[in-house]
């Protein structure tokens, strides 16, 4: 049986992400990358 | 860093994720870059809900690392807000899980401070600054711990 490989679910808004944050009593992790995406 | 379990797990058990890439996203880069002085990448932040920097990571880490400075800005951002049971914790938890990362050693610091503000007892200072005489001699940290032997 095949192994589902859990991603990290990245957002891109920082304002939404932070409107979530509130609603989930999460913080916000942002990343600033040069990275391929 | 973000391809390992361990991490993709943490930040989905603690963080909302945003990626900010300094191509595909400028002008978002450049707006965000300016808000939060961020001049280089990879740049990590830990931001409160109420967007303030509670924590900066600047350069590739490996994993344990990474965890480790994660675990740590969740530390500082409940001293922060004067949580300093949940701060204590975390930063136990760096010292605990993480012993050999740079982390380490200024999550035993703040240990300290956490449960000095959280009880008001100094022991817990000196209590501190013996662990030190024990680990991490070499650190900056011994050496700011060393006013409460």
């Amino acid at each position: 049986m095949a192994v589902e490989r859990k991603e990290i679910g990245w957002t891109h808004n920082l304002e939404d992400a932070l409107e979530e944050a509130r609603s989930r009593l999460r913080h916000v992790l942002v990343d600033f990358t040069a990275a391929p995406m | 860093m973000y391809t390992d379990p361990a991490v993709i797990q943490f930040i989905d058990d603690h963080f909302v994720p945003v990626r900010v890439h300094v191509h595909d996203q400028a002008d978002e880069f450049k707006r965000l870059g300016a808000k939060y002085n961020a001049q280089w990448t990879p740049t990590v932040l830990v931001i409160d809900s109420q967007g303030e920097e509670r924590h900066r990571i600047e350069g590739f880490l490996p994993a344990a690392a990474f965890l480790a400075q994660l675990a740590l800005g969740l530390g500082h951002s409940a001293f922060a807000r004067s949580d300093f049971a949940e701060a204590e914790r975390w930063f136990r938890q760096v010292v605990e899980r993480y012993p050999d990362t740079d982390a380490a050693p200024e999550a035993l610091y703040w240990a300290g401070v956490a449960r000095y503000k959280a009880t008001g007892d100094a022991a817990s200072l000196h209590e501190t600054a013996q662990q030190f005489q024990q680990r991490y001699q070499s650190t900056s940290w011994a050496t700011k711990a060393s006013v409460w032997n």
